[in-house]
Order: C-alpha cells, then sequence, then structure tokens
C-alpha cells in the first residue's frame, strides 16, 4: 500500500504556526520579488483569488476583503517542510519527498497495520509536533492514494483528513469521481486529446485498451493506466540529483547598463555553483539568457540565449562565473531595457566520476578554494565571501515588502513570548 | 554561576549545533612512531543541542519578554526550548497563544479548569475560559540565559 501525505496550503499554514492571528482569516502569499499570488488560505480561495494572481491588480481586492498578505518565506517554509519530512520517516523507512509538501509513503510489510488509523496518527503527529494539517490519503497504488488524497481534502469533515481506498467499491467511486485533467500527470495537451476520445473521467481512461494507450502516448501513461487500475507500476523514486540547475530572476528595476547585467550574471551562476557542489555534482554546459520586459510593448523588445560548452566538467564558481560573463558579453546589446536573465547549468555528472581529460583540466586549486568558500557561506550570514565582479553592498535581491520573519532558521526572529 | 563553575565549564568543548554529524578524526596517522595511547579512548565530544533537544522535529526557540514568571527563572530576554511533542499537563510551563499574543505561564490543571499561572507574585494568574482564544503551543523543556 502507498499514502500520499498532502500539507493542506502550506505555505499559509507555516505562517500561522507562529502567528496564529490569521487562524480563519483570507491570507495570500505572494511569489519572489511580490510578483503574484504562489499560495492561498482556504478563506481566501474561497473570495474567488485565483492562483497567480498578479500581486499589482489585486491591491483594492486585498483591501476590499481584508485578505493578509504575504513575501515568500522560503527559509521558513524550507525549515517546516524538512521538519515534516522527517517526521513521515519514522512512520516508514520508504518515504519519497515529492516537493516541498508532499510526501509518498509505502507500506511493505504492514499487512497486519489498520492503515486507516496509522493515517490517523501520521495526521495527528505532524499537526501536533509542527502545527501544521495534511491530508493522507492510502491506496493500493501511488496514483490511486493522490485521489484518495483529494478526497480526504475534499470532504474534511466525512474522512477526518484521512482517506483509504481498500476494496473494489471504493475503488470505482474514487475513479468515476475523478475528471480526467485531476489525474495525476495528465498534461493540458494530453487531456484534449483524451476529451476527444470521450473521456472525462479517471473510470473512462481506464476502460481504454492498454494497446491503444501504450501506442498513442507512451510507457508513462501505460504506468498511470495500471496504476489507476490498482495495478501498481509507479514505482518510488529514488532522490535523483537535477538534471540541469538554474537561477533565473526578473529584476526589481529594469537594467540597462553592462556592468549591472555583469554583476547579476556572476551572481546567478555562483548560486548555480553552489546548488552542483551541494549535489556533488559537475556540469560541462551552461546557458544563460537574457531579455527585455516583454509586457512593456512600447519599448524595444530583444531576448537572447546563448549556450558555453565547457572543456572539462566542473564545479568551481571561478571556471563557471567566467564562462557565464565570457557569454553574457556576446549576446548583450546596447539600449534594451532588460528585465530578466538567468544562467542554467547542464551537462550534470557525479563529481566523483569524472572522466580524466588529456589537455585540458581544472584548476587543481580550485577544490579547496570552493569547499572554504562554501563552508565559510554557510557559517556567515548571507552569504560574506563573494566574486568580486559580484555587488558586496548587494545583501537582499528580492522585493519582500510583507516578509515574515525566521522564526526557525535566525535566533534574532523566533517567537516572542510574555 | 560561581567562579569554580566556570573554571570547570573551561575543560568542555562543545560543538556547534551545525555540525552534529562530526565523529572525531582519528589523525595520528599510522607510520613511525608510537601511536597516541589515547585514541582507543576516544569518544563522542559533548553536544548541548543533543542535551537540549531531544526531539528536533518538534523543537522550537523562543525568547522571553517581561518578568512574570521570574520566580521560575525565566527572565527578561531568556532564551526557551520548546518541544511541541510533549502533552500539557498540570504543573508543566507551556507557551500558550492567548487572545491574539504568545505567552509563557505555569499550566494549572484543577477541577476542569485550566489556568495560566506566573511565576511573580506581582502578577494575577488567568483563568482560561470558553470565550478565550486559546492554544497551547508548547511545552517548555529548558531555559538558557547568558550570564
Amino acid at each position: 500500500m502507498f499514502a500520499l501525505v498532502d500539507c493542506n496550503n502550506f505555505y499559509a499554514s507555516c505562517e500561522r504556526v507562529f502567528n496564529p492571528n490569521l487562524q480563519g482569516k483570507p491570507l495570500a502569499i505572494l511569489s519572489n520579488n511580490d510578483g503574484c499570488v504562489i499560495a492561498r488560505s482556504d478563506e481566501v480561495k474561497s473570495l474567488g483569488l485565483p492562483m497567480g494572481a498578479p500581486a499589482f491588480k489585486y491591491k483594492q481586492f486585498f483591501i476590499d476583503h481584508k485578505v493578509h498578505v504575504h513575501s515568500s518565506n522560503y527559509p521558513l517554509y524550507g525549515d517546516m517542510s524538512r521538519r515534516v519530512m522527517r517526521i513521515l520517516e519514522r512512520f516508514t523507512p520508504d518515504v519519497e519527498v515529492y516537493s516541498i509538501d508532499e510526501a509518498f509513503l509505502k507500506f511493505d510489510g504492514f499487512e497486519n497495520y489498520d492503515l486507516e488509523s496509522y493515517g490517523h496518527e501520521i495526521r495527528k503527529t505532524v499537526l501536533k509536533w509542527t502545527g501544521i494539517p495534511t491530508c493522507v490519503g492510502i491506496a493500493p497504488t501511488k496514483a490511486l492514494s493522490k485521489i484518495a488524497n483529494k478526497i480526504a481534502r475534499k470532504f474534511p469533515k466525512e474522512t477526518g483528513g484521512v482517506y483509504i481506498i481498500d476494496n473494489e467499491l471504493k475503488h470505482l467511486k474514487a475513479l468515476k469521481w475523478t475528471p480526467i485533467e485531476k489525474v495525476w500527470g495528465i498534461g493540458y495537451s494530453l487531456q484534449r486529446h483524451l476529451i476527444k476520445k470521450k473521456c472525462k473521467t479517471a473510470y473512462d481512461f481506464v476502460q481504454l485498451s492498454d494497446l491503444w494507450v501504450r501506442q498513442s502516448f507512451s510507457i508513462t501513461q501505460w504506468k498511470l493506466k495500471k496504476d489507476l487500475e490498482g495495478v501498481s507500476k509507479i514505482e518510488m523514486e529514488q532522490i535523483k540529483n537535477k538534471r540541469a540547475i538554474a537561477t533565473t530572476r526578473s529584476f526589481e528595476t529594469t537594467l540597462t547598463s553592462f556592468t549591472d547585467i555583469k554583476e547579476r550574471i556572476s551572481t546567478f551562476a555562483t548560486s548555480c555553483a553552489e546548488k552542483l557542489r551541494r549535489q556533488n555534482s559537475s556540469c560541462h554546459m551552461l546557458i544563460v539568457f537574457l531579455r527585455s520586459n516583454r509586457f512593456k510593448t512600447q519599448s524595444k523588445q530583444y531576448r537572447a540565449s546563448t549556450i558555453v560548452s565547457i572543456p572539462f566538467p566542473t564545479d568551481s564558481t571561478l571556471v563557471i562565473s567566467t564562462n557565464a560573463v565570457r557569454a553574457i558579453e556576446s549576446i548583450f546589446k546596447k539600449g534594451i531595457h532588460y528585465k530578466k536573465a538567468g544562467v542554467i547549468l547542464t551537462g550534470i555528472v557525479p563529481s566523483n566520476n569524472r572522466q580524466l581529460q588529456m589537455f585540458d583540466h581544472e584548476d587543481p586549486r580550485h577544490k579547496p578554494l570552493m569547499s572554504t568558500i562554501d563552508r565559510l557561506n554557510n557559517k556567515y550570514f548571507m552569504k560574506k565571501l563573494r566574486l568580486a565582479n559580484q555587488d558586496l553592498k548587494r545583501t537582499w535581491k528580492m522585493r519582500q515588502a510583507h516578509l515574515s520573519p525566521q522564526y526557525t532558521t535566525n535566533l534574532k526572529d523566533i517567537i516572542k513570548v510574555k | 554561576m560561581n567562579k569554580r563553575n566556570e573554571q570547570i565549564l573551561e575543560f568542555f568543548s562543545p560543538k556547534s549545533p551545525r555540525d552534529v554529524s562530526e565523529v572525531i578524526y582519528f589523525d595520528t596517522g599510522i607510520s613511525a612512531g608510537f601511536p597516541s595511547p589515547a585514541d582507543d579512548f576516544m569518544q563522542q565530544r559533548l553536544s548541548l543541542d543533543s542535551e537540549l533537544v531531544k526531539n528536533k522535529e518538534a523543537t522550537f526557540f523562543a525568547r522571553v519578554t517581561g518578568q512574570s514568571m521570574i520566580d521560575a527563572g525565566l527572565n527578561d530576554n531568556d532564551l526557551l526550548v520548546i518541544d511541541r511533542s510533549l502533552s500539557p499537563s498540570n504543573n508543566r510551563i507551556a507557551v500558550c497563544f492567548l487572545d491574539g499574543e504568545f505567552t509563557v505561564k505555569r499550566l494549572k490543571v484543577k477541577k476542569g479548569e485550566v489556568w495560566l499561572q506566573p511565576e511573580n507574585k506581582d502578577y494575577k494568574p488567568i483563568k482560561v475560559t470558553q470565550e478565550n482564544d486559546f492554544i497551547i503551543w508548547g511545552i517548555v523543556t529548558n531555559v538558557i540565559k547568558k550570564v
């Protein structure tokens, strides 16, 4: 059996743990740079605020409905997520962290357990220890546990936040209840294709022939179909290292000078290289891109990107940053108001089995230098050690006008009690 | 803390919470010379983290403001270690959320009534009723103070 544990309105719930005054009130969380709404409490959902709503368009809406608006506080969400996942690992050795707020659990050898009450225990423990409410869906396959989770979420009173699909009747009801576009892994184009086939629910989908599904789509959709039938084909994933690492940002204001752009690119490259080293990988290709503000249609539009290949796999900030800056030089054009840029690393290989090169190789001094930089930057807040082409004064790169304190990751920010 | 105690404390070298996974590295080499006789007796360094934090996932910190708990040793600006996994019971010191703000008090449960008992004779106990907006947020396990 599998379970999907999903945190309810995770970002909003994190804020509420440390600010219980927000309990029961409409709460919206904004994306990086306070651009658009990326998380909503139930109260604000029922007011009709859509996901992804641009904050500037809804200013009046927020005032009219007394919506509490917060900037995203990733240090807090990241820490709370880690706590939740660690707690889940106490309930089974098989946990796949699927995203910041959801995880699959596999129960092998739990035949003598009453999994429904086990689910309630999981929910209760996470809630008590962290303050984060969750829903638990339990079923014979991963795809069905997703559906069971949706049922638990939709009917909190009837289910108490836990739903188990453990007989054929529940299985059929669940499939018929689930519209095709809500099935896990059914993308938009697939959905259109299936609706043409008069396939409106998960139930309709499993009625299609295996052969047709395999021929029209791919092995992935066939596995999904089997999973929905109750035959487990989608396995637990091991933690995979990322195959591409990106740091891309919209600037707070448009930038025109090459010096400014160069600084940003160097900072993005540095941040990518740090992520790369954190997963013990190296890369031998990088992509940089640059573009103007596509919403300001009256000003001159420009977008460009370029790929650089590095002759040897590297995880050195120096090599990556130098190459990124050289690449941006080649695509930079004067007289454009730039709004967004990014660095993407690809061609990623594990650092410990890099291929030896006959002629090109990295300066061997980089490796100890990088580990020293990482150690010092971890020790001191806000990345004190930087490359000289990075802006040393810049300490906070995001617009976060409504940021809550870092309650769990900074001693200066912990809650105060009278 | 008196002078003698401070001197005793100097012999300990607690490690920072960051490197909890750190183990002692036996760096005496294998070549010439007599091996250190202490190697066989190496033990983990003392960790304040593992002493103060029994349940990492459920542990949070808070800062005391005010004087209401001074007789229990909780002074202004002290650091509280809070374990949310512990169950509230009579006489435990708890961080509660009461009518819009966090407060730390001793829990008194008698005859079905819940009281928040300050530890300072200038403060009055608070009776918690249905009308209050009340959450027991976590149980205080340790107080850390600068001296």
